[in-house]
């Protein structure tokens, strides 16, 4: 270490003394650190101090310092959900009570419903939907009036709370036989049905081949009960409309045929317990909202 | 003060070059990985396939550009300083060269388990337990040869980057083995599962997480800037005082500051304030460093004028000293509601890695490579500014579009109408994201492009300059 008695020297271009140690031609200037520097690290400290006596900060043997304030994350929490309570407190007590006829009369009421609404759609039900409610294979499109199970106010909001063929006891339930899978018709029957329903949607000017008229009487004995003499569908039942061309699963022969040997019985969660009953009533009025409400 | 200048082919410079190129094979490796993951997120048609579809990829990115490229970089320059600064030969020649090939191991090992989906799950720490068993062995071995070297130095003094290796090599040494304490499933099988359980396991690995920033990507690469600045402007480092004082709050404070990654999680709020309280306190000790390394070119401004080396240098520590402002505010508890969980941190890692950790990179091996090879200088001088100049051009758009994603997210996911309903759902918010993920693709492929410069400079660098102007350094 005798390096060290050496004489610190003088660096020309700063005047600044060195430390006088010396690394791979590497030195050292003595400046002390800068006085804003340290007087900030200071500040720093300070604040961190004074934090800690306003918020829990430092463990102890019991427990932790829980500081001056009392404040927890969860009791933040409690307060931002209660600013958000006290912005819908002006109609949310009206809006529970009332039923959704009342709301649908009432101005103020249904703008509440259309606006929550929304954004639980789009929170919950677009993703299978879609966020325009244009729907998508095997999930109806809300936009237009082509209901499975109704589209009265009523319906929707039965539909939506209950779920189809979901694992709530009041779920909307029904089970389209499976004719093909099930042997219950031919390949060849099945075919000729398929035919028929697909050209329903034609009526009159459908071409009306022979295996038309073969599907047409398959039709009638197997599928009238449920989807109507002219296929008008039974929405009792969940029963769709056959003679529009709207399909949910494929209009196409091959997906009819698919959907006549092996039907896809969709389901739909119940909502129930997972959205409040007011946040249900929302989403019936909007979706009802959406054009096709009956 | 004279000391023995050591016969400079005394030193062993032959892993320092290994680890220099190995360095810049990963660098480009990493950046890709990055950029196709940019790509992904703008286009996601592009996961293609499992081996590249985005979870599997993101390691490979992260652990590439930080352990791989970072890595090798610190070991190259680590190793170049120890030996220049304490004026003698790497202690163990064989161990250092293990430590080359151990550790080109340990990422082979590791990037090919993410591709084929074996991981940890954890953050920065995805290896299995047989590679992370391995890095300890070649971590413990580096380490040895590191300290080794101190140990036997012919200087009276430790040199200031050689405190900031040494702080780096045992507190990731620390870290790493705590965090990765795991029971495996079978000897045979890649599966383990970690010793550690909820919260608990929340709390080291970001305790583990954070201190990679710190010690890693912070302390090391201030350990590179010390002795490669002051080398590039010949000038003496600022202030010696400084430099102990930043160094010990630095290391003190750094290794608390992990919770405010969790912070309004299940992690209790005495631990979360805390994370915040000493990364607010971190914020002067972090800029102690900054403050060195831009006054040590107090005097000879000058030199910033026509020397692009050491311009990467200084931008460098500007970059450093915004994340390490950053950083603190974001820690802020009120800051975070609005930050986490969105692009806002994103663009801070990214500031970091490409501004401060990445640029710092870039300057030492501008320096080291002409020194280690015995050429003159670089090949291009001018290549070095393109290279400065597209890189800077890539950060800015990267971070400026991740800033404005990142609050676009957090406002989108906290604004409610005058009714007290969610405006926005989240798939809007991803949405939104489009643009600015097209912005930052655009910035990525940029910063990979100034890379690519910077390889060819090297090799022309390297493959010799005969027939060529060679710049004289």
């Amino acid at each position: 270490m005798a390096n060290d008695n050496n004489k610190h020297e003088i660096d020309q271009v700063t005047g600044i003394e060195t430390t006088g140690h010396e690394w791979d031609g590497l030195k050292e200037l003595n400046n002390p650190a800068p006085r804003w520097w340290l007087w900030v690290f200071y500040a720093t400290i300070v604040f961190a101090i004074g934090y800690w006596a306003v918020y829990p900060a430092w463990p102890t043997l019991t427990g932790f310092t829980g500081g001056s304030k009392n404040w927890s994350e969860y009791s933040q929490l409690k307060e931002h959900q209660g600013e958000i309570t006290a912005m819908r407190a002006k109609y949310e007590a009206r809006f529970t009570a009332a039923d959704l006829k009342t709301i649908q009369n009432d101005p103020e009421l249904y703008e509440y419903a259309r606006a929550g609404g929304a954004i639980a759609f789009k929170n919950n039900c677009a993703a299978c939907h879609g966020a325009g409610a244009q729907g998508g294979y095997g999930y109806p499109n809300l936009n237009d009036d082509d209901w499975l199970w109704g589209g009265t106010l009523d319906q929707i909001y039965t539909t939506i709370r209950y779920g189809v063929r979901s694992t709530s006891d009041q779920t909307r339930i029904s089970q389209m036989p499976a004719f093909g899978r099930d042997d219950l018709l031919s390949r060849e029957e099945i075919e000729a049905v398929a035919e028929y329903v697909q050209k329903m949607h034609l009526g009159d000017k459908a071409e009306k081949t022979a295996t038309y008229e073969k599907g047409k009487e398959v039709y009638a004995n197997n599928c009238a009960s449920c989807h109507g003499e002219t296929g008008d569908g039974n929405q009792d039942v969940g029963a769709p409309r056959l003679n529009d061309d709207i399909w949910l699963y494929g209009g196409d022969r091959a997906s009819i045929i698919n959907s006549i040997a092996n039907p896809h019985a969709g389901v739909m969660p119940t909502w129930e317990g997972r959205l409040s009953d007011s946040t249900i009533k929302q989403l019936a009025i909007y979706v009802h909202s959406l054009g096709g409400g009956k | 003060m004279t000391t023995t200048p050591a016969n400079t082919n005394g030193y062993n410079d032959e892993v320092v070059k290994l680890f220099t190129v190995a360095s810049l094979f990963w660098g480009v490796v990493g950046m890709l990985a990055g950029l196709w993951l940019a790509l992904e997120l703008t286009w996601p048609a592009l996961n293609l396939g499992e081996y590249l579809n985005f979870g599997r990829l993101r390691p490979v990115h992260t652990s590439g550009v930080i352990f791989a490229f970072g890595g090798n970089v610190l070991f190259a320059t680590s190793y170049y300083v120890v030996q220049r600064t304490c004026q003698v030969r790497l202690w163990n020649d064989a161990l250092a060269k293990f430590t080359f090939w151990g550790y080109q191991l340990f990422i082979v090992l590791a990037a090919s388990g993410y591709l084929m989906g074996i991981t940890e799950g954890k953050e920065y720490a995805e290896p299995e337990w047989y590679s992370k068993l391995w890095l300890t062995i070649v971590w413990v071995a580096y380490l040895a040869t590191f300290l080794g070297t101190v140990i036997i130095r012919r200087e009276p003094h430790i040199y200031v980057a050689n405190w900031f290796f040494l702080s780096f090599i045992i507190t990731i040494a620390v870290l790493h083995i705590t965090n990765g304490l795991s029971l495996p499933v079978s000897l045979f099988g890649t599966k383990s599962y970690s010793l550690f359980a909820g919260v608990q396991s929340a709390m080291i690995q970001w305790w583990y997480g954070h201190n990679a920033v710190g010690f890693f990507l912070t302390a090391g690469f201030l350990g590179i800037m010390y002795y490669f600045i002051p080398k590039q402007a010949n000038r003496p480092v600022y202030s010696y005082r400084l430099s102990i004082l930043h160094f010990w709050s630095l290391i003190f404070i750094y290794i608390w500051a992990g919770p405010h990654h969790l912070h309004y999680t299940a992690l209790p709020d005495w631990a979360q304030t805390l994370g915040m309280t000493f990364s607010i306190m971190l914020w002067m000790p972090s800029w102690g460093g900054m403050i060195n390394g831009i006054m040590t070119l107090s005097g000879a401004w000058h030199k910033l004028r026509d020397d692009p080396i050491l311009q990467f240098m200084i931008v460098a520590l500007a970059f450093y000293g915004m994340s390490t402002f950053e950083g603190p505010l974001m820690s802020i508890k009120e800051v975070n509601a609005l930050s986490h969980y969105t692009n806002w941190t994103i663009g801070h890692v990214h500031s970091g890695a490409l501004g401060w950790v990445a640029f710092i990179s870039f300057g030492a091996l501008y320096h080291m490579v002409p020194k280690l090879w015995k050429r003159d200088g670089m090949y291009s001088v001018k290549l070095i500014s393109l290279h400065l100049w597209v890189s800077t051009i890539g950060i800015v758009l990267y971070i400026t579009s991740m800033w404005a994603a990142g609050i676009t997210q957090g406002l989108m996911w906290r604004s409610y109408d005058k009714l007290g309903f969610l405006q926005y759902s989240f798939s809007e918010s991803v949405q939104a994201m489009h643009p600015f993920y097209i912005i930052r693709a655009l910035g990525g492929a940029l910063y990979l492009a100034g890379a690519l410069i910077m390889i060819y400079n090297m090799w022309k660098t390297i493959k010799g300059c005969s027939n060529c102007n060679c710049q004289k350094a």
